[in-house]
């Protein structure tokens, strides 16, 4: 959009909202908006709370688990799917059913086979990440050009090096998308299983401001958690650019 | 080849692209051959069946075990009623979803003004963990249907309406030039070109919205208060009785399956007929 | 004030040049008269330079050039689909300010709505001006017919070869009856055989329907096939290099033309032009 001939961003327009929020909250309508300014002094103090910090680490590390773990069964399950025709009809159904599915409804399972702690937490990370990388790792590997392997057979590439030289790089662009895609769900996964689970990390906090209406630590929490949804988002999305390039050739 | 925001329709061409990767591959596999079907299923249910038997966990029952129990709560009728509490907030949150969400996103992607405005919100809930706030929404609205349909809305409305401005903004600009150079009024242009050309995605668009959907009112009833489904999964895990837990779990995650396939079928049925048998 | 402004020297090669020029400014009645017209995109990079060009009514004239001489811009200028950044267009002395309803467009890719059928494509022009059904359909069936279709009516556009999809087009812009045709590298996106047949009932058609065709293409055979007048456009920034007509004796078969001495040294000519400014 353009005001006065001047190009405003688009985002810009958040900032718009946070005046109205700021508004809002001042005029004390509903005791569930709070100022904003007093949510970003929150948010300030929240950064220098020593429990918020041990929250945050407990998260990253359930998060960063978890989504090592969906990448490192994910990538490989996705060029398996991609290359053996069988391997992607017996589980294509499977990964198509759990990709959409409310994987929600499990996390009582995992509560019951994981304990009420970390191991919950990752899993349910896992769970939500790990069936988009497949899928989109399948789809990269299945859009590989056929004249691209087929050269690399006629140089004389073994198996092992059509795989990891042509394949993986050739899938790149996918997987990555699949990576994103699968950490913005994985920050989804990790916040519902901590939720549920509730007495650890996050979920413990959030029970613990909403139980007692502490509405400025909620929502400098929840903003906080947005902010590195969107950063973890835009860092891969950088990432992602860079080899976009390719990605351009190859259509 | 592109894959965008998770749960938006990619847009991997110029053309009805929509639905990305998940379309593509549901529809390569959708020509799958019955028997294979049938083999996935035995695979799933034999390793099922066998993780249960051995057992990898006291509370993992069987695949047959669960089945049985799925049979009981059938004929009991405690898992139809189930369904019948859990679908209402389900159905209208998604319906008020699909209401506001279509004509918001629309909106965005015809006027630059509401584009502006809207379009950084929903891109931001779209991306955030919204199950974050439902603990909120008990605040205002208490324990009942109304804190639920708004779950369900907080999750579904913004894949809706990014899809619906997606698939405004990704119009065919071959179309527009053409409906331009037969002098289209700016009122057919919108309802002779652009909302036929957009509403695969935005029906794409929908159906994500009822995935999200689902997940909101499986939330909703397991955070806010056991109704429904959640009330059978809460109730059966609290006096371990594992297999009807399980049951519960499995019919809703086959049951919201059938649903998003059943809306895929309408989607290549009515939408892209140029896909059929391919 | 058309009279001010010349055509860039043209020195066509005079054993081409057999009559005289219909599309020099001071033949008489051209529908299109293109005057001083420049394009700049983006502010700097200039696609096009001080055209002047007059199409003669009733004929087919063939913009001719490399890729990125801007020929079909200049068609789209034309057409009231892009607006030049200086000149003007006139079409039946009338300035052009967007698209018109004596002006009719067929697309490179074709543009054929996916949801509706060959005859709803085929009328869609009518059906934006508010023609009654009955009547816009029995149109769009009569032009349908007209350009091979007959029996295709109630089809989809992707049930059709890329072939029979640019008769589509061609048939919604019979349909509106406009006295100026369009075509933006019509044939482009079709295979070579289908491509012959459709240039031949072109020909056929540009007899029958005493309309004027402005027609874009890369093709050197495809110009000298079809065309009474070719523009030939230098590359970017475009200008108008030189015009040709060919007068190429359409009596005999189309095989026969394809073998015609004169149709062949056309071709030959042109493409040693060509070659000139290419290097």
């Amino acid at each position: 959009m353009t005001l006065c001939g001047v190009r405003v961003p688009m985002m810009a327009s958040l900032i718009v909202w946070c005046i109205l929020w700021e508004i809002v909250g001042r005029m004390e309508l509903i005791f569930l908006v709070p100022p904003f300014t007093g949510v970003l002094s929150a948010a300030w103090e929240l950064l220098h709370n020593p429990k918020y910090l041990d929250a945050t680490a407990v998260t990253l590390r359930s998060f960063a688990l978890g989504m090592t773990l969906a990448i490192a069964v994910g990538v490989p399950l996705g060029i398996l799917m991609g290359r053996v025709r069988a391997a992607d009809r017996l589980l294509g159904m499977w990964v198509n059913m759990f990709v959409s599915a409310p994987l929600s409804a499990l996390v009582p399972i995992l509560m019951i086979l994981f304990g009420m702690g970390t191991a919950t937490v990752v899993v349910t990370v896992f769970l939500f990440s790990v069936w988009i990388i497949v899928l989109d790792t399948r789809a990269g590997v299945q859009h590989v050009p056929g004249s691209l392997v087929e050269m690399a057979r006629s140089y004389g590439a073994s198996r092992w090096q059509l795989m990891t030289r042509i394949v993986l790089l050739a899938a790149l662009p996918e997987i990555l998308a699949g990576i994103r895609l699968g950490l913005i769900r994985g920050v989804k996964g990790v916040v519902i299983g901590q939720l549920l689970v509730s007495i650890i990390g996050y979920g413990e906090l959030f029970e613990l401001y909403s139980r007692n209406f502490l509405m400025e630590e909620f929502w400098a929490l929840t903003i906080l958690l947005f902010l590195f949804a969107m950063l973890i988002a835009e860092a891969v999305g950088v990432l992602e650019k860079k080899i976009e390039y390719y990605a351009g050739v190859r259509q | 080849m592109k894959t965008t925001m998770d749960g938006v329709a990619a847009m991997p061409g110029p053309r009805h692209g929509a639905g990305g990767t998940l379309l593509r591959a549901a529809a390569a596999m959708g020509g799958g051959m019955l028997l294979w079907r049938l083999a996935s299923i035995a695979l799933f249910c034999g390793l099922w069946e066998v993780a249960g038997r051995v057992p990898i966990s006291p509370a993992f029952p069987s695949f047959s075990a669960t089945a049985i129990a799925f049979r009981d709560m059938m004929a009991d009728g405690s898992l139809p009623a189930a369904f019948a509490v859990t679908l209402q907030p389900l159905v209208l949150g998604v319906v008020i979803s699909a209401v506001l969400g279509v004509s918001a996103g629309v909106l965005m992607g015809l006027r630059r003004g509401v584009e502006w405005v809207a379009a950084p919100v929903f891109i931001v809930f779209q991306a955030a963990p919204m199950a974050a706030l439902i603990p909120l929404v008990t605040f205002v609205y208490g324990i009942g249907l109304t804190a639920k349909v708004l779950a369900v809305c907080m999750l579904a409305l913004p894949v809706i309406a990014l899809n619906g401005y997606k698939a405004v903004r990704n119009v065919n600009p071959s179309l527009l030039a053409m409906a331009r150079s037969f002098m289209a009024s700016p009122w057919q242009r919108v309802v002779k070109i652009i909302i036929p050309d957009a509403s695969p995605v935005i029906f794409a668009g929908l159906r994500l919205g009822v995935s999200a959907g689902f997940i909101g009112v499986i939330l909703a009833e397991l955070l806010i208060t056991p109704t429904g489904i959640g009330d059978l999964i809460t109730y059966h895990r609290s006096i371990a009785n594992y297999a009807e837990m399980y049951a519960s779990i499995a019919s809703i995650i086959l049951f919201s399956a059938l649903t998003l396939a059943v809306l895929q079928r309408i989607e290549t049925v009515f939408f892209r007929p140029e896909k059929q048998g391919a | 004030m058309g009279a001010l402004h010349r055509i860039d020297p043209a020195p066509a090669a005079a054993t081409i040049l057999q009559r005289p020029s219909a599309l020099d400014p001071s033949a008489g009645d051209p529908v299109v008269q293109v005057r001083g017209i420049t394009k700049r995109y983006g502010g700097s990079v200039e696609a096009l330079k001080d055209i002047d060009l007059d199409i003669p009514r009733g004929k087919l004239t063939t913009l001719l050039g490399p890729s990125g001489c801007g020929k079909t811009t200049l068609l789209k200028i034309i057409a009231g689909l892009l607006e030049p950044s200086s000149g003007e267009v006139r079409v039946n002395g009338r300035e052009v300010t967007g698209p018109g309803p004596e002006r009719a467009f067929v697309f490179q890719d074709f543009a054929l709505m996916p949801w509706a059928t060959v005859l709803r494509n085929a009328a869609f022009g009518l059906e934006l001006r508010g023609v009654p059904r009955r009547e816009r359909e029995d149109i769009g069936r009569h032009y349908i017919r007209e350009v091979g279709l007959a029996g295709f009516e109630e089809r989809y556009p992707h049930e059709l070869s890329g072939g029979m999809r640019q008769r589509v087009g061609l048939a919604r812009a019979l349909a509106v009856k406009a006295e100026v045709l369009l075509l933006d590298e019509p044939f482009s996106a079709v295979d070579e055989q289908t491509r012959r047949k459709f240039q031949e009932d072109l020909l056929r058609l540009v007899a029958q329907e005493k309309k004027t065709f402005l027609f874009v293409t890369h093709s050197i055979e495809e110009a000298v096939y079809l065309s009474d007048g070719i523009v030939m456009l230098s590359r970017r920034p475009g200008r108008i290099n030189r015009i040709i007509e060919p007068a190429i004796d359409r009596s005999g078969s189309p095989d026969e033309i394809r073998r015609d001495k004169h149709y062949l040294d056309t071709v030959e000519e042109i493409w040693h032009g060509l070659r000139d400014y290419v290097d």
